[in-house]
């Protein structure tokens, strides 16, 4: 195993190093900053000078464009040192609980940039079309198996409108059922932030029920808020604890009893692919995060996808247009096909060049290799939990699925060290820190999610590295509590950039003078 | 294949530190009643494999037809800068920037792009992003509510059909009304109505929603459309073409409150549809009812300058069910690509992108014209138009079996308008060639013999 | 930990200070302490009428957003217009600068005496304490 470079003690004024520093780039200037008039690289050749002289000139720009001007070389110069700014999968060990942040494959980035796919116009004709339309279909097949559902729509961008496509089925459901006393949504306490704010964009009011001290959702809390007036129930299985509900039998049948139905974010599917199928043990609607589960990129922020999939009782409520075998063929539906559908939730088909990755994901690991994919998560997970069992709170006793809740509750109480300052002294140590402060209901926690893609040697390490944190909390904790100390930027003013806040620079008129640095 | 990198011994070393034989025992929490039996999936692929089954479906999408296809979605010349940046790691294998202090890379790029959609559009307020233009125009609709307190909102039938249709489902959601204002035989919204409808007191209006371009091409009066919008005190919202910028009036010129757009001719691949790059903006008022990330410039403890996600207490993860909107992921890596395609054209090479297509466009109304196809619309446009063709589907059918797509069939996207029932949206770009509106003349002419 | 005597005290950290028909409404430091740095505060418009317990606004931090309920019913009559340029006063000075509505009580009898939802200071300390 990897030996662990011994961290400076505090000098005067707190500067001791960490033993690694991988985030080492320089700070760059702002494009406006870096602007000089008249550099520019020949991208497109010029128009004829009349080109826009049909256009009425009170509905044409007047005065410059005030856009920073730049020749390639700068360019590429700029970005590329700003990259070098980032941390990133590619870079280091991303333990990121709630995001599964696994090896995204390169065979996946050929694949979407192939010209066929990549070229294709989003309203060609079916016919033009048929390539990308099977796999579409083909993927949703994959998404049925996956989920135990009966239909799957791949339309929506992100796990958070997955979640709106699926809320507004359930509503539309219980309309066409002539139901409207249905006004509430349950969330347990736990819940991704996403999901109360899903049931309020679709105009329910959100209901909360607590958790039981061993993380579950508590039954008997779920059986008093329901009631005529629940549409649905959003649970995530395994819990945001990174535990499965054990209960999950009579957590379905209370919803079922009720006339509500089930939703599942599936947000934790890393954990029980192969080992629970959401629609079979009774779900009515999941969705999936390409970007945690099936490895499409975070970029940064997105984009990602969040195919819905669906039972029996939404199917006829699906986003439209859907994909559809046609003979040897693919076509999409027709205009006025499916009138329960709920319409549309996204310009287009949705993120296909996402999708492409996703399918090319599943069919390198196919069924041996996603059931695997959820083993090694799993067992990762459990192992370094129990490697930082002596160093943090583990607040349940329960199995950890793909990921575990850590608290430096005592720890804070014994040397004012906080989870946050913990989680920025391990930037130091060459590490992205773990989810903090997520879920809401445990306190000073870190949701670790180790993933499986990552070696024996590096959990090893970051368990060491946290132990060795640990240890300096209680011999220095100034020294954490001014972590980082070895990143391009130390810790920020958030206070100021929210009460005054700058979010672009200062207006171009087009005419500027060269800016001095 | 696999990508973990676990042995077989690993796995027994990290399954004899938890004192268990069998990863079984880690799945033991599951009930028995719904534990899944493996999958009926195929088997994985090596890489080899895997490429040759990816190249044969790209193989079936006909690319290499001669398309005069836009509505939304615009084939440009992508600078080779934008992919290579793209394609660094760094950029898209890294997570949303919670930890400013080791993703200033991510952070900065967000700021440059906030800044320099702000400068195109004159609105001082852009958020890191909406999924596409459709979800960034519902939106800003329910902006235009939460700022008024009204429940209604108008929008031109000549707004992008999928914003609309997109934006009607998200409406669903409250007790809010969408109503769809007419066009006049020129191809502009008809102000006359929209000013009836303003002027309904029983049912005031929250915002005004129009493109421009729109939908059919054709610019729209927007400065005239603005001022009856406030003067009934709704907002106006300006859908825009990102491109076109360039050369037309930005939307704070003519009294927007809010623009939104679809970003994708920003340097993104059309791929079918996505994914792709919601642009809002808004004035400075208006940033607390602003949904998505915003990214802002501040210092760290040592006085170097920084970026940060800003005002993030109105975020979903924070605010719950009181957030302004559900939203979580940004299109950040689409923003990076507008961001280093804008930056590496520069103002002349955007500029040039925007007359070229209105070059084209001319050139192609003239070609059509030669053959005896016209216009529908007598409205101004910028690249894009509408043109009568007798049994344009069939046509639109035809052309395809000869290497064309005519563009977008307007019955497709208006089915119950019998002035719109052989009508062809078509568009020219910087990359259209005179060999193909020559080609695509004959074509059609012979087609429509 | 401050705790001035002569307010009034809300489970949810909402002080009262009585004067006459009116009282004035803020946060207590043990809130504005839990919050952080304080970024924003959202209030209605003069004239607005609250119910007790209502709630009337928002105050923002970095981190957090946090509901304000009103401690008693009443009419906002005056806003700290402070506060937009300087929401740190909600920080620096709770008691006093940091203060953000006044209301004219509905009903002043009804906020003479101590109460559970209106608690007198010595409970209020003990209900921080207990954290």
């Amino acid at each position: 195993m990897t030996a662990l470079v011994e961290p400076q003690p505090v000098q005067a004024e707190g500067h001791g190093l960490g033993p690694k520093r991988v985030v080492g780039g320089a700070l760059q200037p702002t494009l406006d900053e870096l602007s000089r008039p008249g550099r520019a690289s020949a991208m497109v050749p010029h128009p004829s000078s009349d080109a826009l002289e049909r256009i009425p000139a009170s509905q044409r720009r007047s005065g410059g464009l005030g856009l920073p001007e730049l020749n390639e070389p700068e360019v590429v110069r700029h970005f590329v040192n700003l990259s070098q700014l980032n941390y990133s999968i590619d870079t280091g060990f991303y333990p990121l609980g709630s995001c599964t942040m696994k090896y995204n494959p390169k065979i996946n980035e050929w694949a979407a940039r192939l010209p066929g796919f990549a070229a294709l116009h989003p309203l060609a004709p079916d016919a033009a079309a048929q390539g990308t339309l099977e796999l579409l279909w083909e993927l949703e097949q994959w998404l049925i198996e996956i989920s135990g559902m009966k239909a799957v729509t791949l339309q929506p961008a992100a796990g958070a409108q997955g979640e709106l496509t699926g809320i507004l089925m359930i509503r539309a459901y219980h309309l066409a059922r002539g139901d409207t006393a249905r006004t509430e949504v349950i969330v347990p306490d736990s819940s991704h932030g996403t999901n109360p704010a899903t049931a309020s964009m679709a105009g329910f009011k959100t209901v909360t029920v607590k958790s039981t001290a061993e993380g579950q959702v508590d039954l008997e809390a779920l059986r008093a808020a329901l009631g005529p007036q629940t549409a649905a129930v959003m649970l995530t299985n395994p819990s945001t604890l990174g535990m499965f509900e054990k209960q999950i039998e009579q957590l379905l049948d209370a919803v079922h009893g009720a006339g509500a139905l089930a939703y599942m974010d599936g947000a934790n599917m890393n954990a029980i692919l192969g080992k629970f199928r959401p629609g079979e043990a009774g779900f009515d609607v999941m969705h999936f995060n390409t970007h945690k589960t099936f490895s499409t990129p975070h970029g940064g922020g997105g984009p990602g996808a969040g195919p819905v999939a669906v039972g029996d009782k939404l199917l006829p409520f699906l986003p439209w247009p859907r994909v559809l075998r046609n003979g040897e063929g693919f076509r999409l539906e027709r205009a006025g096909e499916r009138p329960t559908s709920i319409g549309r939730v996204r310009s287009y088909q949705g993120s296909v060049g996402v999708l492409v990755r996703a399918y090319a994901y599943l069919l390198a690991h196919g069924a041996e290799g996603l059931i695997e994919v959820s083993e090694d998560a799993v067992l990762a997970a459990n192992y370094l939990r129990s490697r930082l069992a002596g160093t943090f709170e583990m607040p349940f006793a329960q199995v950890s699925k793909h990921e575990f809740v850590a608290s430096a509750s005592a720890i804070k109480k014994r040397t004012g060290v906080r989870m946050l300052d913990i989680a920025k002294r391990l930037i130091d140590y060459g590490f992205h820190p773990p989810t903090i402060y997520f879920p809401l209901t445990v306190d000073e926690c870190m949701l670790v999610e180790p993933t499986e893609t990552e070696s024996v040697e590096t959990l090893d390490a970051f368990a060491e590295a946290l132990i060795s944190i640990v240890a300096e909390a209680d011999s220095y904790p100034q020294l954490l509590h001014d972590a980082p100390h070895d990143s391009p930027v130390r810790r920020l003013d958030e206070a100021t950039a929210a009460r005054q806040p700058d979010l672009r620079w200062r207006p171009m008129t087009g005419a500027e003078p060269v800016c001095p640095q | 294949m696999t990508y973990g990198p676990h042995t077989p011994a690993d796995r027994e070393w990290m399954l004899g530190a938890l004192g268990v034989d069998s990863i079984d025992a880690l799945f033991a929490d599951i009930p028995v009643a719904v534990r899944a039996h493996g999958l009926d999936v195929p088997h994985g692929l090596d890489e080899l494999s895997l490429s040759r089954r990816l190249e044969l479906l790209a193989g079936r999408n006909r690319t290499d037809l001669v398309s005069f296809l836009g509505a939304g979605a615009y084939r440009h010349h992508i600078p080779a800068t934008v992919d290579q940046i793209l394609s660094r790691g760094e950029f898209y294998t890294a997570y949303t920037p919670y930890q400013p202090e080791i993703s200033q890379g991510t952070l900065q790029t967000i700021y440059e792009y906030q800044s320099l959609i702000a400068q195109l559009t004159g609105l001082d307020i852009v958020s890191a992003s909406h999924y596409d233009g459709a979800a960034a125009t519902a939106e800003a609709a329910l902006m235009t509510v939460r700022a008024t307190r009204r429940d209604r909102v108008l929008v031109s039938r000549a707004v992008h059909r999928h914003f609309v249709d997109t934006t009607r489902t998200y409406f669903e959601g409250g007790r809010l009304e969408l109503d769809e204002l007419p066009t006049l035989p020129d191809g502009t919204t008809d102000l006359g109505a929209l000013e009836r409808e303003l002027a309904d007191a029983a049912r005031p209006v929250a915002g005004v929603i129009l493109g421009q371009p729109n939908a059919f091409g054709i610019l729209e009066n927007m400065a005239d459309a603005a001022r009856l919008a406030h003067a009934a005190g709704a907002l106006f919202v300006a859908a825009v073409e990102p491109v076109s910028l360039a050369v037309l009036a930005p939307p704070a010129d003519y009294g927007a409150d809010i623009a939104v757009g679809e970003g994708q001719p920003l340097g993104i691949p059309l791929q079918y549809g996505g994914p792709y790059l919601g642009l809002l903006c808004a004035r400075a008022d208006l940033v607390r009812q602003v949904p998505g990330r915003l990214v802002g410039r501040t210092t760290d403890v040592d006085g170097r300058r920084a970026f940060v996600m800003t005002l993030r207490a109105r975020e979903q993860d924070i605010r719950r069910d009181k957030a302004a909107s559900n939203i979580c992921t940004n299109q950040a890596l689409c923003a990076l690509a507008a961001t280093v395609y804008i930056a590496t054209l520069g103002p002349h090479g955007l500029r040039d992108v925007a007359a070229l297509g209105a070059a084209r466009a001319k050139q192609l109304e003239d070609a059509l014209g030669a053959v005896g196809v016209s216009r529908i619309h007598s409205g101004p446009y910028l690249n894009e138009f509408a043109v009568r063709v007798p049994g344009a589907r069939r046509v639109h059918a035809t052309l395809v079996e000869r290497g064309f797509v005519a563009g977008l069939p307007l019955a497709d996207w208006y089915p119950d308008d019998p002035a719109l029932e052989d009508a062809l949206l078509l568009c020219a770009t910087e990359v259209t060639t005179d060999d193909d509106i020559a080609r695509f003349a004959t074509a059609l002419r012979e087609v429509t013999r | 930990m401050q705790v001035p005597d002569d307010l009034r005290y809300t489970q949810d950290h909402e002080w009262l200070r009585i004067e006459g028909n009116e009282a004035v409404v803020g946060i207590t430091e043990y809130a504005a302490t839990q919050l952080g740095d304080i970024v924003f505060v959202e209030l209605p418009a003069t004239g607005t009428a609250l119910d007790a317990a209502q709630a009337f606004g928002v105050i923002e931090s970095v981190k957090t957003a946090s509901d304000l309920f009103a401690p008693a019913a009443g009419e906002i009559i005056a806003i700290n217009e402070s506060l937009a340029d300087k929401p740190e006063l909600v920080n620096d000075d709770p008691y006093g600068e940091g203060w953000m509505v006044r209301l004219k009580l509905s009903d002043p009898a009804a906020v003479a005496a101590p109460s559970d939802h209106l608690m007198d200071p010595d409970s209020y300390r003990k209900l921080v304490e207990a954290g």
